[in-house]
């Protein structure tokens, strides 16, 4: 019986076969200890992480530890219940208060799960006589919250204005709303959304238009507010969505808006109401790392001056990289083995990056795909360069002529 | 703009043909994600190249009930045929 059910594995168990061949499992690793926001234990060695998404390097920072441990002592390991039942403490409250003023808007729902937010805002707006727009490129949260909606739901091409204009005028006038989803930095190839372009498409057609922050937040924008602040499109923007488990250090997810009668939706949004709020120490976390990308742009600036000395030293080695300087650099592989055998190698030297494949990645091409923090040290991120030289000599991978801007 | 079934089939064959990664026999039965071996999101960006040449968008929800190619000219032909 249960040998059934799984059946239909046997093609990804067939695959997943092929990856362990490698030596580790790329899906697989035990942090066994994680020691700071770059390093952790891997079979019992030292790495140097270069794929946690941890841009700000928040997880550490002592403010933001005390204010987890304090709230877990004063409040419970877990609050044990939904934001609409037992689950919204104070602290809730006021990191919904805090998130809407970072962002001067008027109301801020947070979510347990950055996947949830996008599950939850996608699925509630976005109803059946509505037409949900979707970039090729979306995240699995945007893609599995337009399957939990109720709406129609059309692709168009990655970061492409005129082909969701071409889309937009098929759909042409409708009984309900159309919603227009991209996000601010793609999360594969660190690119960014032509924002600006975007808005006035979806002005003409009069859509509406969510923007996923996930990795622009703390990132992007003179005040860390994203892509729609570094596009100067805030007012064209109805909804941000975000995580807390990237710059924010922890673990959770918001939308903020402007529309009115937003609340309405604390009691529509199914994966809001049906599962327990996140507990007293993550949102006493977040509300320290929210107060310290407020008040400290200095981190930001770290972080981009170690993506641009990163994605520099890959570029002058030679590895082809996503289309521009961004906390994420992925260097493109030309085959899955070679992804791999990369991947091992890398770990081998104390180097821990992710490794993305298809059909995760854009272009069916499998990555490399690394992330900056401003936590790097200038010697940790020489030495990752040095270790993607040194593997890529060993493995004979062809790299582009160095570039003249070497050194 | 072409709203024959027909006429559709025998583009999404052609097109078909012509990527380098297909190589077995196409017809109107063929189940396109198990004979094809596509993943999903190869069968995405297939669709997208056909949607241009016939002006028209199959939402995701619609292209998740295909299953061969046929069902797929009957799709798009229904779509087409709205315009």
């Amino acid at each position: 019986m249960s040998a059934s059910v799984l059946a239909k594995f046997a093609g990804l168990a067939e695959q997943r076969r092929v990856l362990l061949g490698g030596g580790r499992d790329p899906f697989g690793v035990v942090f066994e200890h994680a020691l700071s926001a770059t390093e952790a234990v891997v079979d019992g060695r030292k790495v140097t992480l270069f794929g946690s998404n941890n841009y700000l390097g928040l997880n550490h920072d002592p403010e933001c530890l005390r204010a987890a441990a304090e709230a877990a002592r004063s409040e419970g390991t877990g609050t044990t219940g939904s934001r609409i039942a037992n689950g919204t403490y104070g602290l809730h409250a006021e990191l919904e208060a805090e998130l809407a003023a970072f962002f001067g808007r008027r109301s801020c729902m947070v979510f347990t799960t950055g996947y949830q937010a996008n599950l939850g805002m996608l699925s509630v707006l976005a109803g059946k006589d509505d037409v949900l727009l979707l970039d090729a490129d979306s995240h699995a949260s945007i893609y599995d919250a337009s399957r939990l909606s109720q709406a129609q739901v059309i692709r168009f091409r990655h970061n492409d204005p005129d082909d969701l204009d071409r889309r937009l005028r098929r759909i042409g006038e409708i009984p309900g709303s159309k919603l227009v989803v991209v996000e601010g930095i793609y999360s594969m190839l660190g690119d960014a959304a032509p924002l600006a372009e975007f808005v006035e498409v979806k002005r003409r057609a009069g859509a509406a238009l969510l923007v996923d922050e996930a990795h622009s937040f703390g990132v992007l924008g003179e005040h860390g507010r994203g892509l729609a602040e570094a596009a100067g499109v805030e007012a064209d923007v109805e909804f941000v969505v975000g995580t807390f488990s990237k710059s924010l250090g922890s673990i959770g997810g918001y939308c903020v808006s402007d529309a009115e009668g937003f609340d309405i939706l604390r009691v529509a949004c199914r994966p809001y109401m049906f599962t327990a709020s996140a507990p007293p120490s993550v949102i006493a976390s977040t509300r320290a790392a929210l107060a310290r990308i407020a008040r400290d742009p200095g981190l930001r600036q770290r972080l981009w001056e170690n993506a641009r000395r990163f994605y520099g030293g890959l570029e002058n080695t030679g590895f082809r990289l996503g289309p521009r300087v961004s906390p994420i650099v992925a260097a493109r592989m030309p085959d899955v083995p070679t992804a791999v055998a990369f991947w091992n190698a890398l770990l081998d030297r104390g180097i821990y990056v992710n490794l993305t494949l298809p059909p995760a990645t854009p272009d069916g091409q499998p990555l490399l795909r690394c992330s900056v923090t401003a936590s790097h040290e200038v010697a940790q991120i020489d030495a990752a360069v040095a270790g993607f030289a040194a593997v890529a000599a060993a493995l004979r991978l062809s790299l582009a002529a160095p570039s003249p801007a070497a050194g | 703009m072409e709203t024959d079934p027909q006429a559709i089939t025998r583009l999404l064959i052609d097109t078909l043909a012509a990527n380098p990664r297909v190589t077995r026999e196409i017809t109107a039965e063929t189940v396109i994600v198990d004979d094809l071996a596509l993943d999903s999101l190869a069968v995405m960006n297939f669709v997208m190249e056909i949607e241009d040449r016939l002006d028209v968008s199959v939402p995701l929800d619609r292209l998740a009930e295909i299953r061969t190619i046929g069902d797929l000219a009957g799709c798009l032909a229904e779509l087409a045929g709205q315009r």
